[in-house]
């Protein structure tokens, strides 16, 4: 029974979860020093990985959490590269700050296109989503300077001649081309902790359980005094500038753009949202296990061409029939382990003995 | 001055009046029933009053001010918590996570200090067993306590409850009239719906009936119950 003189707390972290942030500790820390004794197509991989995870983990906020399904991101991908291009290439700014000005500019960009699509409702609005995503990619085609429709490169100099490359390529003794591809792992190593740092920090705030609320019950949110109107628009921005920080990363790697593969629907939106469901919607785990799925079912399809999509599109099917909550769904569900609890559990912490039933946990 | 005031408040689904002309007040701290037949418009009341519905037309103040154009959340945190008569709980989150949301917004409290309050109200509305249970997995007359607890939580002036004791055993509904009386008694206005009649008149100052959307009465609970109106009203619904 409940003890009156008790005082009461909420608690969020499990056992799991914090062994779990030990072995995470480990893992980035293994993950920094990485170049050192992987190659170049693994650092390729790895950095494939990492920013398509960002990418997932961005819209698994909005879709899993804010309800927002939108299949324009796209529109934020290709707005950040452009606007990293303009500033490399056109201004004269060192990547990284382009990196930065570029999602500055991807979240700007939110401000005028949300106005748009928040006036629409369900299927209306992911549709006005990739309304959006078309008309910002036919604008930026007519950007002379910057190719037009068939796109350009970046300038030979612009990573090369670019003091931290030149300062990776003196502490591992590896050429300039190899010495860009560790700078933008690193970069996105970094962009990945951080985003996902960020997202499961805002998560368990108190905007996040209103988030939690709105997901489950906008009528009783609103009822209850939750401003489900503005955390949705401080979602959609935050994630549009995460996800045109990516975005510009992508393109300071790849270091050639055009308009189709920049704002390309099926690489920037279908493929991440094959990885949130297959792994598991809602949840922070969720993108990770499909992002590392996605990564192995590439490598071992990609000889068969228009065959892969089709196995892809197969997969999620299944996943979707069988596992609604995705492959992580089906092993949280089975034993109960969470890496990125958010869960509030009410617990007596005062001086008086503990009764079982205050211990709280997954009961009934 | 009141702290609820309607004036000529009207709404229509198609061509269906459901609010008709609707005009009273209700001074603070009082405690006022609303009986109907179904379909007389009460839950169609209640939001209008919260904001969950806007209304075609006349006004609605709140502790004197004009609330009539504010969104539902706005007028959550100026102190109106309402129940819904279809529990609308928070689904994946446990009964505690739902009260600490209305705490938070609702009472605008940071989560270490709501999380004792909420302990409290767990406690008062028989739910403390259940507090780290997923909302979803309630029983219907649970959802119900969750609904009263949560609207408890956002620690309101005005309190708007829509046809909580239905479905109650007799000792559990002199259980709820004793929580309500609390509650009453610490100086929150309640406005109740309830076609619970024997739960509602040992509570209620006043009673008000409704019918087809428009208020046929208002008064003392004895006489508005004997009047001929309401007699005819309620003529072979037993009472
Ligand atoms: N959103 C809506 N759209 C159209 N008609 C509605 C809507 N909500 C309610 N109604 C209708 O309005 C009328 C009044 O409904 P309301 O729920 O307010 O009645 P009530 O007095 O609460 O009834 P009950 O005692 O059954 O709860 C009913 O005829 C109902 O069918
Ligand atoms: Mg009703």
């Amino acid at each position: 029974m409940v003890d009156r003189t008790a005082f009461w707390k909420a608690e969020t972290r499990t056992r799991a979860s914090s062994l779990f942030l030990g072995a995470a500790l480990v893992l980035v820390a293994v993950a920094i020093a990485a170049p050192a004794f992987v190659g170049r197509g693994a650092l390729r991989d790895l950095f494939f990985i990492l920013t398509m995870l960002v990418l997932a983990q961005s819209w698994n906020l909005l879709a899993g959490y804010a309800g927002l399904v939108s299949v324009g991101q796209q529109a934020f991908v290709g707005f950040g590269a452009y606007a990293m291009f303009a500033a490399v290439s056109l201004w004269g700014v060192d990547p990284i700050s382009a990196i930065v000005l570029a999602g500055v500019a991807a979240g700007l960009l939110a401000l005028p296109t949300g106005f748009f699509v928040f006036r629409l409702q369900g299927a209306y609005f992911a549709i006005g989503t990739w309304v959006v995503a078309e008309v910002v990619r036919l604008s930026l085609a007519q950007w002379k300077a910057l190719g037009g429709g068939t796109g350009t490169s970046l300038p030979a100099g612009a990573t090369r001649d670019f003091a931290p490359v030149a300062w990776i390529q003196g502490l591992f003794g590896v050429r300039p081309a190899h010495a860009v591809d560790i700078l933008t792992y690193w970069l996105a190593l970094a962009l990945a902790v951080a985003a996902i740092a960020f997202i499961y920090r805002f998560l368990l705030t108190r905007q996040g359980l209103g988030l939690a609320a709105i997901r489950d019950n906008e009528l009783a949110a609103g009822a209850l005094g939750v401003d489900a109107r503005r955390l949705k628009w401080a979602v959609y921005v935050a994630t549009a500038f995460i996800t045109g920080l990516t975005g510009a990363l992508i393109y300071v790697q790849t270091a050639r753009i055009s308009p189709d593969a920049a704002f390309s629907v099926v690489d920037w939106t279908a493929y991440v949202i094959f990885i949130v469901v297959i792994g598991g919607i809602g949840t922070i785990e969720g993108p990770i296990v499909g992002v590392i799925l996605f990564f192995l079912l590439q490598n071992g399809l990609s000889q068969y061409g228009s065959w892969y999509l089709l196995v892809l599109g197969l997969i999620a099917i299944l996943v979707m029939l069988f596992a609604p909550r995705g492959l992580w769904g089906l092993f949280a569900d089975r034993t109960g382990i969470q890496l990125f609890p958010v869960r509030r559990t009410l617990r007596q912490a005062g001086p008086k003995p503990q009764t079982s039933d205050s211990r709280g946990g997954p009961h009934g | 001055m009141p702290i609820l005031a309607l004036d000529n408040v009207s709404k229509k689904f198609g061509a269906l009046a459901v609010a008709d002309r609707i005009s009273f007040e209700v001074p603070q701290g009082q405690a006022l029933g609303i009986i109907g037949p179904n379909g007389a418009g009460k839950s169609t009341l209640f939001n209008l009053v919260t904001g969950n519905l806007a209304v075609d037309a006349g006004s609605i103040a709140f502790a004197g001010q004009d609330v009539t154009r504010l969104r539902a959340m706005r007028r959550c945190a100026m102190g109106i918590g309402r129940t819904f008569q279809i529990p609308q709980p928070f689904g994946k989150l446990t009964v505690f996570e739902n009260l600490l949301v209305a705490a938070a917004f609702g009472a605008n409290e940071q989560e270490a200090d709501a999380t004792e309050r909420c302990a409290a109200i767990l406690e008062e509305t028989g739910l403390a067993r259940q507090a780290n249970r997923v909302a979803g997995s309630l029983s219907l007359l649970e959802r119900k306590r969750l609904e009263l607890a949560r609207a408890l939580a956002t620690d309101p002036k005005l309190l708007l409850l829509d046809e909580i004791a239905g479905g109650l055993t007799e000792g559990e509904c002199g259980q709820l009239v004793e929580t309500i009386r609390a509650i009453h008694a610490r100086g929150v206005t309640v406005i109740w719906i309830e076609h619970v009649l024997h739960a509602l008149t040992p509570v209620v100052d006043r009673l008000l009936v409704l019918h087809f959307g428009r208020v046929i009465g208002i008064g003392d609970p004895r006489e508005m119950m004997e009047s001929e109106a309401v007699r005819e009203i309620y003529l072979g619904i037993e009472i």
